[in-house]
């Protein structure tokens, strides 16, 4: 019997042929905890009486989502971070380098490896054809200190992906609807799986948008099989060597097979204060929303191929003086490339505040809480009650084209006609 | 073990963001600080009227969100015995095995605002003695069990220095 990704890649890391329900203690390759969880679990390693980690240089912790930080708390707890890095010789990514799940793909992790992260969104590597899931901080904290975790190994469901995007529909409409199809407990516990032409065709940061939000349909992680485009994000940062191809088998055994084709997908947009509450932008729900701040970032879409796409139709405009837009570039190498490329200058022409790498608004930190009654229009995943720091605050999910053209009109805008 | 206490009610998807706020971040490294907020934003009632013993009875998807594991542990610190719940997100469940907070899946339609209850883990049974009823629940997995058994994730590799699984 054949078996799907996570399968081959829990097996190689158990010493033993494990199918869908095995559990296991699986060895790990990479392990990353952020400034909200990090603290947590150095104290539980403390507690279990280890002081050493078992992959001090694959071990890293963020400090993302308090960056800079804006309150001595957690300037304390990212004080526990660093002393507790100095002490280990585990890695620190400091405030600026930028969110946890883009810096991991870009410098850390592999195909066909074991990535324990103590953030729900760990699942975003699942793009490069890696085993990449979202655990508590004591389960991290076991990971660092023993590099190892038991699981449970998911059954899969598989998405084969046909078709072209149609010109303002992004991969970020593609995911938005799978979850407003599927419910946001749709494939929970499930290992999702991405495959099929429009999968093939489709760049790594866009897959990592896909992945990224598996865990909002309830899965473990979400998988794409490594071939060459991923061997051309490896290549361009130094790790060809790392390539591995992993794939699954023919007669794999999958749970559910869904069959969607994009070219029928409009813009999406989540509707407060559920992700799988979606409509497309042509529902009369969409018309006339006005919106006090757009925020384009995060680990879903703060990628420099979603500054491009926004700056692209900002350029020459002016914001809509009832609405403020947010740019978070995901991370120090995008925020690099999009200085360089004159991204930001377009930004900041266009009237936006630009914020340091990181995760900024998303989490309700700082940054861009809303206030009382506000609306917020972002790039990110999620947009439950309270998310951005306000349970009085509505969040409505969608692509930075939409977010482009929202700025644009201040009111919840179709892309196309900017495009 | 019994464990006995009444009932408090929610709705489906109380995300992990309903039970610690991402706004409180700041009190995360002090939890029982962070307990006097727990469910804030599902309930405002809840924290401060909450009593040790009482359960969280809750709809579909409970604990969906961030996998911060100070969720289900304010709710613990709070005094809360076990949470009830027709089904749980992923990280939310693992994270309360991990932490010794009891998750049950069961048909909570069966049981209303205030219902006094006693939860025999063991046995799988919820008596909810306001109604005259009976709710059984299946038992953990294997691991879990054995996870749960130690008093949670850190006792668990302290005795066994290491998995015991
Ligand atoms: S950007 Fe948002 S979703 Fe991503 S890791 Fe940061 S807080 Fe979480």
């Amino acid at each position: 019997m054949g078996k799907t990704i996570v399968e081959k890649i829990i097996s190689a890391h158990t010493g033993k042929e494990v199918s869908a329900g095995d559990f296991v203690v699986a060895d790990v390759d990479v392990v990353l905890a952020q400034d909200g969880t990090g603290p947590l679990a150095v104290r539980q390693i403390e507690k279990m009486g280890f002081d050493t980690a078992a992959l001090p240089e694959k071990t890293v912790l963020f400090l993302d989502h308090a960056a800079p930080s804006p309150k001595k708390e957690l300037s304390n707890d990212h004080i526990t971070l660093r002393n507790f890095a100095r002490k280990t010789g585990v890695q620190v990514s400091d405030i600026g380098d930028g969110v946890c799940h883009q810096v991991i793909p870009e410098k850390y992790l592999n195909p066909g490896e074991i990535l324990i992260g103590a953030d729900s969104h760990t699942c975003t590597g699942g793009a490069l054809g890696a085993f990449a899931t979202g655990m508590g901080s004591t389960d991290v904290g076991v990971g660092i200190a023993m590099g190892k975790t038991w699981l449970r190994v998911p059954e899969t469901f598989l998405f084969r992906i046909t078709g072209e995007f149609q010109k303002g529909v992004y991969p970020k409409d593609l995911i938005l609807h799978i979850i407003g199809t599927i419910g946001a407990d749709g494939a929970t516990y499930k290992a999702m799986e991405f495959a099929g032409p429009a999968i093939k065709a489709m760049e790594m940061t866009d897959r990592m948008t896909l992945s990224n939000m598996a865990v909002e349909a309830g899965a473990k992680c979400g998988l794409i099989a490594s071939d060459a485009v991923t061997k051309t994000f490896l290549v361009e940062r130094g790790r060809g060597d790392k390539f591995v191809s992993i794939t699954a088998d023919e007669d794999a055994v999958y749970e559910k097979v869904f069959d969607i084709d994009v070219s029928g997908l409009k813009p999406t947009i989540s509707f407060p204060h559920k992700v799988d509450n979606t409509r497309t932008i042509d529902s009369p729900d969409c018309a006339g929303v006005k919106i006090d701040q757009v925020f384009i970032g995060t680990c879903t879409n703060g990628r420099i191929k979603d500054l491009r796409i926004a700056a692209g139709m900002l350029k020459g405009r002016k914001r809509h003086p009832d609405t403020r837009l947010i740019v978070t570039p995901a991370s120090r190498e995008i925020y690099g490339q999009a200085l360089e490329e004159g991204v930001l200058k377009i930004f900041n022409d266009f009237g936006a505040s630009i914020n340091t790498p990181g995760c900024g608004a998303c989490v309700g930190v700082h940054q861009g809480a809303l206030g009382d009654g506000e609306r917020c229009l972002a790039t990110q995943n999620r947009n439950f009650q309270g998310r951005m720091g306000n349970t009085k605050g509505f969040i409505y999910l969608a692509s930075p084209a939409v977010a482009a053209a929202t700025a644009i009109e201040g009111v919840i805008a179709d892309p196309r006609k900017y495009l | 073990m019994i464990l006995q206490g009444n009932s408090w009610k929610f709705g489906d998807d109380i995300s992990t963001d309903h039970i610690a706020p991402g706004r409180l971040f700041h009190l995360r490294s002090n939890l029982p600080e962070l307990a006097k907020h727990v469910l804030v934003d599902a309930r405002e009632d809840f924290a401060p009227n909450v009593k040790k013993g009482d359960f969280v009875v809750a709809g579909s998807n409970f604990g969906l969100g961030s996998s911060r594991e100070h969720a289900p542990t304010i709710i613990k610190i709070a005094g809360v015995s076990a949470v009830i719940a027709k089904s749980f997100a992923r990280i939310f469940f693992r994270n309360c095995v991990n932490i010794g907070l009891p998750a049950i899946i069961a048909d909570t339609d069966k049981i209303d605002e205030g219902d006094k209850l006693e939860v025999e883990l063991s046995a799988g049974v919820i008596n909810n003695v306001t109604k005259g009823i009976k709710l059984t629940f299946s038992p953990l997995p294997d691991v879990m069990t054995r996870i749960l058994a130690d008093g949670g994730l850190v006792e668990h590799i302290k005795k066994n220095q290491g998995f015991n699984l």
